[in-house]
């Protein structure tokens, strides 16, 4: 037998005065796992989302405030498509593509479908043709100011089910349309099939694959088509700048700015910058909750320790008179605190990580994978806890008179 | 083994000095069996205690084979006691949460002994006392006598010299006893020195020396006086 079993025996046997004390501990570390489980894959998220993204500018009627990048279409206000013209004729150093977009509701078989118009790259192409313009070229941009790549016609967008990643598309035909991964399921619909869409027949282009956005369960068509089905005449919701760098879209702004005074401007930065905002917000309570309920977890520790102590007195005063002494005493105690304390760290991460796994994808639409690097810190956060908030009680008993084990 | 030489200690209490052992001398050859009666509160325990190091004398000495028990710190009186003194308690003071064998580990265990050491020295002591076959019940699974028994067996873990044991029959019926009273015997005829405290005449009995403290002074008692 050694210590270290004394102190697990006797834990084992008598586990209630433990546990509650325990419990303020593991919930500290638990609540401070889940929050920096949920915001490290949130922000992660939001990297990964701002990088596939590349560094968008969204130019957007006045009177639109943005919550989500993907649906910066869908706010029912217009402005003129002569903007579009505009931008691509001025040609702005780092603008690679533009995508304008008007989103207009219509139904397929009865089933709602939100119909999206975008302009193909083509039309670029054939206005920069019109103005005497070379192809080696971007159409819309120029490649002063961009960072590293030469402006890309065309290339990359020549498959249609490019849309789902680089936004933009090279050719659509006036009947065509692209379906979203999600409504073609709902309408059973596949490539070549005819639609019924705004009085027109259309043929599917392509089905996207799932980007896990609400382009999903949307229909792309042609921008002119969607316009003179629906009725709208020639305005857009939003134009879409894609930069070819982060750099270049600092400057963009006072460049766009400039052009189209009568409207909103919106990095992709400042779209997230709220969803960032919250993430650094709960990171920062997740350590403010974690110190609190360790505080409280150190404090009964402490209190249920002196009770322990108070209650085995006669023991530690009979392993005293056979000679223990009073540094095993501390030991015992520290020990017992120590064990604790690496329970309750091992516990709350297990916790955290149970509640992060399944909260993050309900409330953030994220995918949370366990981190092993917080079991460290939580285990580390509350073992100090327990060892300190013991350290007294561990005194008093070493400091008992071992004479009190002949009181009867 | 053991000398005390005008060994007083008093206690302050609400103001009022207590004196709980009032300039006693004592001599405790080795192998001496030695019994001290007396009424309640009159100093059995304090003496007890500073036989066995735990309490220091308001002044005298205490000298346990020629060393000052006194002069050492507390961690070398406590080495000490776990090296030489085995204690014997009322109540048997065992740790409720380990068995009977663990138990009789625990001074194996504080002197260092590696645990195969530990257990084959409690099943062997606890042969001796006739418990073998309980090594592994918890106290609460054990008869009064029996705990009494595993106590003793703890108490001999470690091969000590001297044996305190303070009122070991005081909470068991006449047949353990006696029982328990041989083994004290047996410990005693293995070369030990034993000092016991008793109010029970039959128990001071199995002693060859038998000292009276009434009032914290000492006197030695005849084998009749005992008796009567």
């Amino acid at each position: 037998m050694k210590l270290r079993s004394m102190i697990w025996k006797e834990l084992w046997r008598r586990p209630t005065p433990m546990l509650t004390s325990l419990l303020a501990v593991t919930l500290g570390v638990t609540a401070m796992v889940a929050i920096q489980n949920i915001t490290v894959f949130s922000e992660q998220k939001i990297a990964g989302d701002m990088e596939s993204l590349g560094a968008n500018v969204l130019v957007l009627p006045p009177a639109v405030t943005l919550q989500d990048y993907y649906s910066a279409d869908m706010h029912g206000h217009t402005m003129p498509e002569e903007f579009v013209s505009r931008l691509a004729l001025a040609r702005m150093p780092g603008v690679e593509n533009l995508a304008p977009k008007l989103c207009v509701a219509s139904d397929v078989d009865s089933i709602p479908v939100t119909v999206t118009g975008i302009l193909p790259q083509s039309e670029f192409q054939a206005k920069a043709a019109w103005q005497g313009l070379g192809l080696i070229i971007n159409a819309v941009g120029t490649d002063r100011g961009c960072c590293a790549t030469k402006a890309n016609v065309g290339s990359e967008s020549d498959d249609p089910s490019s849309l789902a990643t680089t936004r933009t598309i090279q050719e659509l035909g006036d009947r065509d349309v692209i379906l979203g991964h999600d409504l073609a399921a709902q309408l059973g619909a596949k490539i070549g099939d005819e639609l019924h869409v705004l009085g027109e027949d259309f043929s599917v282009l392509t089905v996207l694959p799932a980007t896990g956005t609400i382009d999903d369960s949307r229909m792309f068509a042609h921008l002119h088509s969607v316009q003179d089905l629906s009725g709208a005449g020639p305005v857009v919701n939003v134009i879409e700048i894609m930069a070819c760098c982060e750099d270049a879209a600092g400057s963009l702004i006072t460049n766009l700015s400039a052009e189209l005074p009568d409207t909103r401007i919106i990095t992709i930065a400042q779209v997230v910058e709220t969803q960032v905002a919250v993430n650094g917000l709960m990171s920062r309570l997740s350590w403010v909750f974690l110190s609190i309920l360790l505080l409280v977890g150190g404090a009964s520790i402490a209190s249920v320790m002196y009770a322990n102590v108070t209650e085995r007195r006669k023991e530690i005063g009979t392993l005293m008179a056979l000679g223990a002494s009073r540094s095993f005493v501390t030991r015992m105690f520290l020990g017992k605190a120590t064990l604790l304390g690496l329970a309750g760290g091992f516990g709350g991460f297990v916790f955290g990580t149970i509640v992060a796994v399944i909260l993050g994808p309900q409330l953030l639409g994220i995918d949370v994978q366990p981190m092993p690097q917080l079991l460290f810190v939580g285990m580390v956060a509350a073992t100090v806890v327990a060892v300190a908030a013991s350290f007294l009680p561990a005194r008093r008993a070493a400091g008992l008179d071992p004479c009190l084990v002949f009181n009867d | 083994m053991y000398q005390l030489q005008s060994v007083t200690q008093t206690y302050k209490r609400r103001g009022n000095v207590v004196t709980a052992l009032d300039n006693c001398n004592i001599e405790i050859p080795d192998n001496d069996f030695i019994a001290i009666v007396g009424p309640s509160g009159s100093g059995k325990t304090t003496l007890l205690s500073i036989l066995g190091g735990m309490m220091a004398p308001s002044s005298g000495d205490v000298s346990l084979d020629g060393q000052s028990l006194y002069e050492m710190s507390i961690d070398e009186r406590t080495k000490l006691r776990g090296k030489k003194i085995g204690f014997v308690f009322q109540s048997f003071n065992l740790v409720a949460w380990l068995s009977a064998c663990e138990n009789v580990q625990i001074p194996l265990m504080l002197s260092g002994k590696s645990a195969d050491e530990q257990r084959e020295r409690a099943l062997e002591l606890l042969d001796r006392v006739g418990l073998s076959g309980r090594a592994d019940h918890l106290p609460s699974e054990l008869s009064q006598g029996q705990q009494q028994r595993v106590a003793l067996a703890r108490t001999l873990a470690n091969d000590p010299q001297v044996i305190l044991a303070d009122e070991p029959t005081g909470n068991l019926d006449s047949e353990t006893r006696q029982q328990v009273m041989n083994y004290l015997s047996e410990f005693h005829n293995d070369g030990r020195t034993i000092v016991m405290v008793t109010h029970d005449a039959d128990t001071a009995a199995f002693a060859k020396r038998t000292i009276r403290l009434v009032d914290g002074v000492t006197r030695e008692l005849s084998r009749a006086a005992v008796a009567a």
